[in-house]
């Protein structure tokens, strides 16, 4: 008994002096600003560039530390809204627009109207500003982007002897039809969709056709409505799936990471992916894989499509706004732009690091990809309220159905429309 | 039955329990298989089980990618916390509960039944402030007192079970031989429910090993993150994932959780009660 109670004894002990150097806190007080940076880099190459950054930073400004925290896309959304409530929020936030609005409509992101330099205002265009302003307001600066591309199988491309496209004479869509249909021969594809999140696929993509999908009124408000614009993409898909059977069914339900497998096999001709994605190409590809990056199918609207871009905000709470903003300010220096976007496989938005040289190669794609850069626009409904239950209640299941023919367009477009503005309205009143 | 059909349905009975086995070991051999695969296999339309060429790069590049170390450190000191407070608070509480049936705890049985069905999402931001209050944000401290209050209802419900299993007749029977009321408990039940404090600390222990939310959101800094935090960050956006490195710091995550149960396995399931009474 009594080794019982001595055994209990020293676990007790144990567990207290671990504990004692389990607490915690934000620092001594030296006088010095510490401001804390939740980046949600998370290939190698792009944490380094970041927590680079951050070292010199630190260097050259010994009064403003900034403490380097890293975060999660998996999760950041709820992290983030717990950290706000609890008024324990980072002060320089990443994040992605669309996930801005709530944020920036609950009063806990800052307006960075007045506190962003001329320099960065006047260095990324309008229409990325677009992307993270919310009534009125300014919530983030746009920094990376990411258009949707082909990615190819080369040798199945020039072996079809199909005209290969640039961004100066992309395929339209109903050329693409025609291509994925030549380039679908035995036990081979001539596209996969990867379409597990077929929302923000089919409406950024859509944008090239005219499709808009969100129509604001007059008196601010947003109603869905569907032309003959918005149904190009998805008829385009669907009856690749299943009319002419030139797309692959079974990668309907993947995330782009798993089609790549059969893209490297020569299952798949073509995938359409982010253009982030080329990392894992470059990664996973066997020896010998030959690919190359190509412009997304353009419309009536041109080579446009909706992007999401990554963000930096401050944010409401902090008591450093304005040293979080000069934080930002060096972040998004045109070559410091540059070197986090090779390390994201992303775009920059601003003007002077997309002029940069190193991205106007044709190594990887980069230059297909700058190329595109001007036909970016805002993600349809990332300023809409109510835009993610409308999303996940309605337009994930309506588009999955369409896609795989279970249902017919009139009835996807009873779906989005009737269904989605009973969504939306709740959220209007 | 006869002897041919009882034979039929024993082989049948194994053949489900083996589907049952292969169904439930797919997962962990094919992350086991999948953090020995070089970049190009990960990407292979033909995936073996074996790789081709196996290696341990993914390892390499996840401890040289995150904190791994640390974290699990952070985890280690989590979990043995919770699993050791939890049971320390229970068993009392739970010899409490079987030994004297009253409104009371039955109504406090019903109560931890019902705090079993709440959400995380409903209770982190009440208990996101509490904390704070406590000042105990960013601390293991405040974690570890989040994850006892999390696994409290349902160890005392596993110790009120154990409890309720040790014949009443022993403690008796040490009160007539003069035993006192704390010495019975010391030195007749205690050791009787060991098994039972070892499944619910156990139980407790991976509650805290595998929680993901309550970490992400109480930890602030990267010294105090927690391995399934951290596991996180091998993680893109729209579903993107370092997939060689992810597979092999999971793999290396539920370690922990197998030696242990390799350990005290026995203990669990030794039976200790066997023999205890004379029928």
């Amino acid at each position: 008994m009594r080794a019982v109670v001595r055994t209990a004894a020293a676990a007790a002990t144990a567990l207290a002096l671990l504990l004692t150097g389990c607490g915690g806190g934000d620092g001594g007080a030296d006088g010095r600003i510490t401001i804390r940076f939740q980046s949600l880099a998370w290939q190698k190459e792009s944490v380094d560039a970041n927590k680079q950054l951050v070292k010199e930073w630190n260097a050259s400004h010994p009064d403003v530390r900034v403490q380097y925290v890293q975060g999660s896309w998996d999760s950041v959304h709820d992290q983030l809204l717990t950290s706000f409530e609890g008024d324990e929020a980072p002060d320089v936030i990443h994040d992605a627009s669309d996930d801005l609005a709530d944020f920036a409509y609950g009063g806990y992101l800052a307006d960075l109207r007045t506190l962003l330099p001329g320099r960065l205002t006047a260095d990324i265009p309008q229409r990325s500003w677009r992307t993270s302003t919310f009534d009125g307001g300014v919530y983030g600066v746009p920094f990376l982007q990411e258009p949707r591309v082909l990615i190819a199988n080369t040798k199945i491309l020039k072996a079809s002897g199909v005209r290969v496209p640039t961004p100066e004479k992309p395929w339209s869509w109903t050329e693409f039809g025609q291509v994925t249909k030549k380039l679908t021969g035995k036990g081979r594809y001539g596209v996969a969709w990867p379409l597990k999140e077929p929302v923000s696929v089919t409406l950024n993509l859509g944008l090239s056709a005219g499709g808009e999908l969100f129509h604001r009124g007059a008196d601010g408000k947003v109603t869905l409505a569907m032309d003959d614009g918005d149904l190009v993409v998805p008829r385009t898909i669907h009856d690749q799936v299943n009319t002419d059977h030139s797309a692959a069914r079974t990668a309907l339900g993947m995330g782009g990471g798993d089609a790549l497998p059969g893209l490297f096999g020569g299952k798949y001709a073509m995938v359409p992916l982010g253009f982030s994605y080329r990392q894992q190409v470059v990664e996973q590809a066997p020896k010998g894989f030959e690919w190359t990056v190509l412009p997304a199918p353009a419309g009536s609207a041109g080579l446009a499509q909706g992007v999401s871009p990554q963000t930096l905000s401050v944010a409401e709470d902090s008591p450093h706004k304005k040293e979080a903003v000069e934080f930002i300010d060096f972040l998004l220096r045109p070559a410091n732009m540059v070197r986090l976007a090779k390390g994201d496989w992303m775009l920059p938005t601003g003007k002077e690091a997309l002029a940069d040289p190193s991205l106007h190669t044709a190594d990887r794609g980069w230059a297909t990809g700058v190329a595109l850069a001007g036909a970016l626009r805002s993600a349809p409904a990332q300023s809409v309220r109510g835009y993610p239950e409308w999303k996940d209640k309605v337009a994930t299941p309506a588009y999955q159905e369409y896609y795989s023919g279970a249902i017919d367009a009139a009835e996807l477009r009873k779906r989005l429309v009737k269904d989605g503005n009973r969504v939306l309205a709740r959220y209007q009143r | 039955m006869s002897m041919r059909t009882r034979r039929s349905v024993r082989a049948g009975q194994y053949l489900a329990l083996l589907c049952y086995l292969v169904f439930l070991a797919f997962p962990f051999l094919w992350l086991i298989s999948t953090a020995f695969k070089p970049a190009p296999e990960l990407g292979s339309l033909h995936p073996t089980w074996i790789p081709h060429h196996p290696t341990l790069d993914n390892f390499r590049a996840a401890f040289d990618e995150q904190p791994l170390l640390r974290a699990a450190a952070n985890s280690l000191i989590a979990a043995v916390s919770a699993g050791f407070i939890a049971v320390v608070i229970a068993t009392p509480m739970a010899y409490v509960m079987a030994r004297h049936r009253s409104r009371l705890s039955a109504a406090a049985t019903g109560w931890v039944v019902v705090s079993q069905a709440f959400p995380f999402v409903l209770l982190i931001i009440p208990l996101f402030l509490v904390l704070k209050y406590l000042h105990l944000i960013n601390t293991l401290w405040g974690l570890i007192m989040v994850y006892v209050v999390w696994s409290l209802p349902f160890a005392l419900w596993m110790l009120v079970g154990y409890v309720r299993a040790v014949p009443p007749e022993l403690e008796e029977a040490a009160a007539v031989d003069g035993a006192s009321r704390l010495r019975t408990l010391v030195s007749v039940t205690a050791p009787l429910l060991a098994p039972g404090i070892v499944a619910t600390a156990l139980f407790a222990f991976i509650t805290a090993w595998n929680e993901f939310f309550f970490a992400l959101v109480l930890l602030k800094t990267p010294e105090k993150q927690t391995l399934p935090v951290v596991l996180t960050h091998f993680l893109g956006a729209e579903g993107a994932s370092d997939l060689g490195p992810l597979a092999a710091a999971a793999f290396l995550a539920t370690l922990p959780s197998l030696v242990l149960f390799a350990v005290i396995q026995r203990r669990i399931t030794g039976g200790m009660l066997a023999g205890a009474v004379k029928s």
